[in-house]
C-alpha cells in the first residue's frame, strides 16, 4: 500500500536532486531544468497532501504553481537568451558583471 | 486765408530741403540736378513764402505788436520761484512770431540765402555728388536755423537757431574736413561760439528768474511798465550777458578770432554765414532785446565801447592782409562793430539797417571774390591777382561798387547806414547820453577813423586784384575767365541792391529834416522800447552835413592814398617802403596783433596743460585705481579658488572617500555568482529550520 510517506519521501528526494542541480550545475539550461524539478517536487507534496486530507485546494494551489512555473520558464529562456547574446555562452558563472 | 498763421513754414522749407539731401542725396548719391532742384526749392520757397507772408501781415495787421504763432507746447515744467518771490510756471512753446523786426530779417536773410543757394550751384559745380548733396544739406539747414533764429518769438526758440547756426558753421568751415586746417577752423569757430552761448544761456535764466516769462514781448511789457527803475540790475545783468552771448557770435572783441579762420570754408559759405547772416545774428539779439539795454547805461555803454574798438581794431589789420578772403573777414568784423557801435548809443534801427545794406554789398563783395577765386584756381593771394577787369568785367563792375558802398561814397547802401550810425554816435556824445558823453565822442572818432582805413583796405583790394597786369604766371593767366551766370547773376542782383538799398529803405531823412521818409525808421521804431520821451532833433541841420562831409571827406582821402599806392605805383614800392619804415607796426598789424598767439599762451596751451595733467591724473591714479581693484580681484578670486579646490572639494571627496572605505569589506559579499546566491540561500534557509526545530523541542 502505497500511502502519503511515500509521495513526500519521493518529493523530498526529488526537490533535493533538484536543489542540487540548481547549485552544483554550471549550464543554466541544467540549473533551469532543476529548477523545474523542484517545482513538480513541491507540487508533487502538494496533491499528496491533497489526497490523503480530500482537500481539492492543494490541487488548485498545484494548477497555479505550474502556471507560474511556465511563466518562470518563459523568462528563464529570454534571460538565457539574453545571455549568449552577451557573453557568447550559457555558462552561468561567467555572468559575473556584478561582482564588487 | 492769412498766411502769416504759418510762419513757421518758411524755417521748415529750407529744413526739408536739407533732410533730403542730407539723407538720401548724399546716401545714395543722387544726380548733382537733383540735389540743387531740391536745395533751391527749399531756399526759393522760404524766400516767395516768407516775403508773401510778410506783405500780407504789413497789409492787414497792426504794425506795433508782434503777430504771434503757436507751433507746438515745447516745455513745461512745474512753478518755480522767481526773484519777487512769486511763482511763476514753467511753459516754454515754439512759437514764431511776425513783427517788424522778424520782417525785416525774414525778407532779407531769404532773399540773400537763395541767391546764394544759386550763386552756390555754379561755384560748387565741381565737387563729387555726395559732396555736393552734403554741401546743399548744410546750407539748407542754416538757412533753417537762421530763419528760426529770426522768426522765435521767445528766448528759447532763438536759442535754438543761435545753436543751429552755430552747428551749420562748424559743418560748413570744416567742409572741406579732409584738410588739417579747415576742420580746425571749423572747430575753432564752434568753441568759441559755445563760449558766447555760455553767457547767453545764463541770460537765459537771469530772464526767468526775474521776469518769470521768456515771450519777448511779455519781456517788452514788463519793462515798459517799469518807470522807477525796477529792473534796473536786472537789466544790466541779463544784457551784458546777452551782449556776452552776441559777441562770440558777431565775432566781437575780444572773441572774434574764429571769424577770419572761418574762411576756410568755401567762398559761398563766407558770403552767407560769415557776412550776410549768421554774424547779424549777436546784432539781431541786440536788438530784439533793446529794452534791456535801454534800462541799463552799463550794457549800453559795454556794447557801444566793444563795438567801437572792434570796429577800429580789425580795420588796422584789414590795411596789412594779402589774402583777399582775409581782408573781406576783417572788414567784416569791423563793419559788425559799427553795428554794435551804434546799438550801444541807442540807434538799434540804425544797427539793424546797417545789417541789411552791409548783407548786400559784402555778401556780394564775397562772391566777388569767390568768382575771383574761382578764375584763378583756388589762389586767394592778392598778390599773385592784378589785372583781372579785363578778363571778369562782371565779376568787376559788381566787385567795384560794392566796394564803393563800403567805402562809404554817396548815396549808395553804405554810406546812408554808416553815416546813419556815425552821426548817432555823435549825437550820443553831443547830448551826454547817460552822462558818457566822453567817451561817445571818442568812438564816433574811432568810427570815422575806421571808415578811413575801410575805404583805403577795399580800395587796395580792388585795386590788387583787378587793375594792373596779372601776376599770377602765365600758365594761371591762360585759365581766367568769367564765371557762370548763376554766379553772376547774384552778383548783379546785390550790386543794384548796395546802389539803391540805402535810400530806399532807410532814405536819410534827418539831413532834410524830413524823418518820416526814412522807410525802416518808421517800420522799426515801435520795436524799441523809449519810455516815451523824445529828444527831437539834437543835432542842427548844419552840424548833421558838416558829419557828413566829414565822413565823405576821410572815406575819399582813404581811397586816394590807396590809390596813390596801388593804381599809380604798380610795383608797390611806396607801400613796401612804408612797411620798412615802420617794421614794428607793420608786422604788428600783418599778425593781428598776435591775438592767436596771446590766447594760445595765456589760454590755449594751459587747458592743454590742465588737460594733460587730468590726463596724467586719469591714467594713473583712476586707471591704477581701476586696476587695483582688478588685481585684487583677481587676487581673492585665486585665494577663493584654492579654498574651493581644497577645502570644499575636499570634504565632498572625503564623504565620497568614507563611503568607499566602509563599503569595502561588504562588497567581497557581492561576488557576482548566481549559484553563490542560492547556496547561501539554501544554507540559511536549513539554518532557520535548524534553529527552529532546535527552539521547538
Amino acid at each position: 500500500m502505497i500511502d502519503a510517506t511515500h509521495y513526500v519521501a519521493l518529493s523530498l528526494i526529488l526537490f533535493c536532486l533538484g536543489l542540487i542541480g540548481v547549485m552544483m550545475r554550471r549550464n543554466f539550461i541544467t540549473v533551469l531544468m532543476s529548477l523545474e524539478l523542484m517545482f513538480n517536487a513541491v507540487n508533487l507534496n502538494l496533491i499528496a497532501f491533497s489526497f490523503r486530507l480530500s482537500d481539492l485546494a492543494g490541487q488548485v494551489l498545484a494548477i497555479f504553481v505550474i502556471t507560474v512555473a511556465a511563466a518562470e520558464a518563459a523568462i528563464g529562456l529570454g534571460l538565457i537568451i539574453a545571455l549568449v547574446r552577451l557573453k557568447d555562452t550559457v555558462a552561468l558563472d561567467e555572468a559575473d558583471v556584478m561582482r564588487g | 486765408m492769412k498766411l502769416y498763421d504759418f510762419i513757421w513754414l518758411v524755417p521748415l522749407f529750407p529744413l526739408m530741403g536739407a533732410i533730403f539731401n542730407g539723407f538720401v542725396s548724399n546716401r545714395r548719391g543722387l544726380s548733382k540736378k537733383t540735389t540743387q532742384s531740391v536745395a533751391l526749392l527749399g531756399a526759393g520757397a522760404a524766400w516767395i513764402y516768407g516775403w508773401a507772408a510778410v506783405l500780407q501781415w504789413y497789409f492787414t495787421e497792426d504794425h506795433t505788436k508782434p503777430y504771434v504763432v503757436k507751433a507746438f507746447t515745447w516745455i513745461t515744467g512745474g512753478n518755480l520761484t522767481i526773484a519777487d518771490g512769486s511763482t511763476a510756471a514753467v511753459d516754454i512753446s515754439a512759437s514764431f512770431q511776425v513783427d517788424p523786426l522778424s520782417a525785416v530779417m525774414v525778407g532779407f536773410v531769404t532773399f540773400v540765402g537763395f541767391l546764394i543757394h544759386l550763386y552756390s550751384v555754379g561755384y560748387m559745380h565741381g565737387e563729387p555728388d555726395r559732396d555736393y548733396a552734403r554741401y546743399f544739406a548744410y546750407l539748407n539747414l542754416f538757412m533753417f536755423a537762421m530763419l528760426t533764429l529770426v522768426t522765435g518769438s521767445n528766448l528759447p526758440v532763438l536759442f535754438v537757431g543761435w545753436e543751429g547756426v552755430g552747428l551749420c558753421s562748424y559743418l560748413l568751415i570744416g567742409f572741406y574736413f579732409e584738410k588739417g586746417w579747415c576742420a580746425a577752423a571749423g572747430m575753432k569757430a564752434f568753441i568759441v561760439n559755445r563760449i558766447g552761448d555760455f553767457g547767453f544761456l545764463l541770460a537765459i535764466f537771469f530772464a526767468f528768474y526775474y521776469f518769470g516769462t521768456l515771450e519777448f514781448r511779455a519781456l517788452f511789457d514788463a519793462m515798459a511798465a517799469d518807470h522807477g527803475g525796477h529792473y534796473a540790475t536786472a537789466a544790466t545783468i541779463i544784457g551784458l550777458l546777452l551782449f556776452v552771448g552776441a559777441i562770440g557770435k558777431s565775432a566781437q572783441i575780444p572773441l572774434f578770432v574764429w571769424l577770419p579762420d572761418a574762411m576756410a570754408g568755401p567762398t559761398p559759405v563766407s558770403a552767407l554765414i560769415h557776412a550776410a547772416t549768421m554774424v547779424t545774428a549777436g546784432v539781431y539779439m541786440v536788438a530784439r532785446c533793446n529794452y534791456f539795454y535801454q534800462m541799463s547805461p552799463t550794457a549800453m555803454l559795454t556794447v557801444a565801447v566793444i563795438g567801437g574798438v572792434t570796429a577800429i581794431f580789425s580795420a588796422t589789420i584789414g590795411l596789412v592782409q594779402n589774402d583777399i578772403k582775409k581782408v573781406l573777414a576783417y572788414s567784416t568784423v569791423s563793419q559788425l562793430g559799427y553795428m554794435f557801435l551804434a546799438a550801444g548809443v541807442g540807434a538799434y534801427v540804425a544797427a539793424i539797417f546797417h545789417v541789411v545794406t552791409h548783407a548786400f554789398f559784402k555778401a556780394c563783395l564775397f562772391l566777388g571774390s569767390g568768382s575771383v577765386i574761382h578764375a584763378c584756381g583756388g589762389e586767394q593771394d592778392m598778390r599773385k591777382m592784378g589785372g583781372l577787369k579785363k578778363y571778369m568785367p562782371t565779376t568787376y563792375w559788381t566787385f567795384w561798387v560794392a566796394t564803393v558802398a563800403i567805402a562809404g561814397i554817396p548815396p549808395l547802401a553804405g554810406f546812408v547806414s554808416k553815416d546813419a550810425i556815425l552821426a548817432k554816435a555823435f549825437e550820443a556824445g553831443y547830448t551826454d547820453l547817460n552822462h558818457h558823453g566822453g567817451i561817445y565822442y571818442l568812438l564816433w572818432f574811432l568810427g570815422l577813423a575806421g571808415a578811413a582805413m575801410t575805404a583805403f583796405y577795399m580800395f587796395r583790394l580792388v585795386y590788387m586784384t583787378f587793375e594792373g597786369s596779372f601776376r599770377g604766371g602765365e600758365e594761371a593767366e591762360h585759365h581766367l575767365h568769367e564765371s557762370p551766370w548763376t554766379m553772376t547773376l547774384p552778383l548783379q542782383i546785390l550790386a543794384v541792391l548796395s546802389i539803391i538799398g540805402g535810400v530806399v529803405i532807410g532814405f536819410p531823412g534827418q539831413l532834410f529834416h524830413l524823418e518820416g521818409w526814412s522807410f525802416i525808421d518808421r517800420f522799426l521804431g515801435p520795436v524799441v522800447l523809449t519810455h516815451g520821451e523824445h529828444h527831437g532833433h539834437a543835432l542842427s541841420l548844419g552840424l548833421e552835413w558838416v558829419l557828413v562831409a566829414v565822413s565823405v571827406a576821410v572815406a575819399v582821402a582813404g581811397i586816394l592814398v590807396a590809390r596813390l599806392f596801388y593804381l599809380k605805383d604798380p610795383g608797390f614800392t611806396r607801400a613796401s617802403y612804408l612797411a620798412s619804415r615802420f617794421p614794428l607796426i607793420y608786422r604788428l598789424l600783418l599778425n593781428k596783433y598776435w591775438v592767436d598767439e596771446i590766447y594760445a599762451a595765456i589760454i590755449i596751451r594751459p587747458i592743454l596743460k590742465l588737460s594733460d595733467l587730468l590726463w596724467e591724473f586719469d591714467a594713473r591714479v583712476v586707471d591704477g585705481t581701476v586696476n587695483g581693484v582688478r588685481n585684487m580681484t583677481v587676487g581673492s578670486s585665486w585665494v577663493s579658488g584654492i579654498f574651493d579646490l581644497q577645502v570644499v572639494d575636499g570634504l565632498v571627496n572625503l564623504v565620497g572617500r568614507s563611503y568607499d572605505v566602509a563599503s569595502r569589506q561588504f562588497r567581497r559579499l557581492q561576488v557576482g555568482f548566481a549559484q553563490g546566491y542560492a547556496m547561501v540561500m539554501v544554507f540559511g534557509a536549513a539554518l532557520l529550520l535548524g534553529i527552529f526545530f532546535v527552539v521547538n523541542l
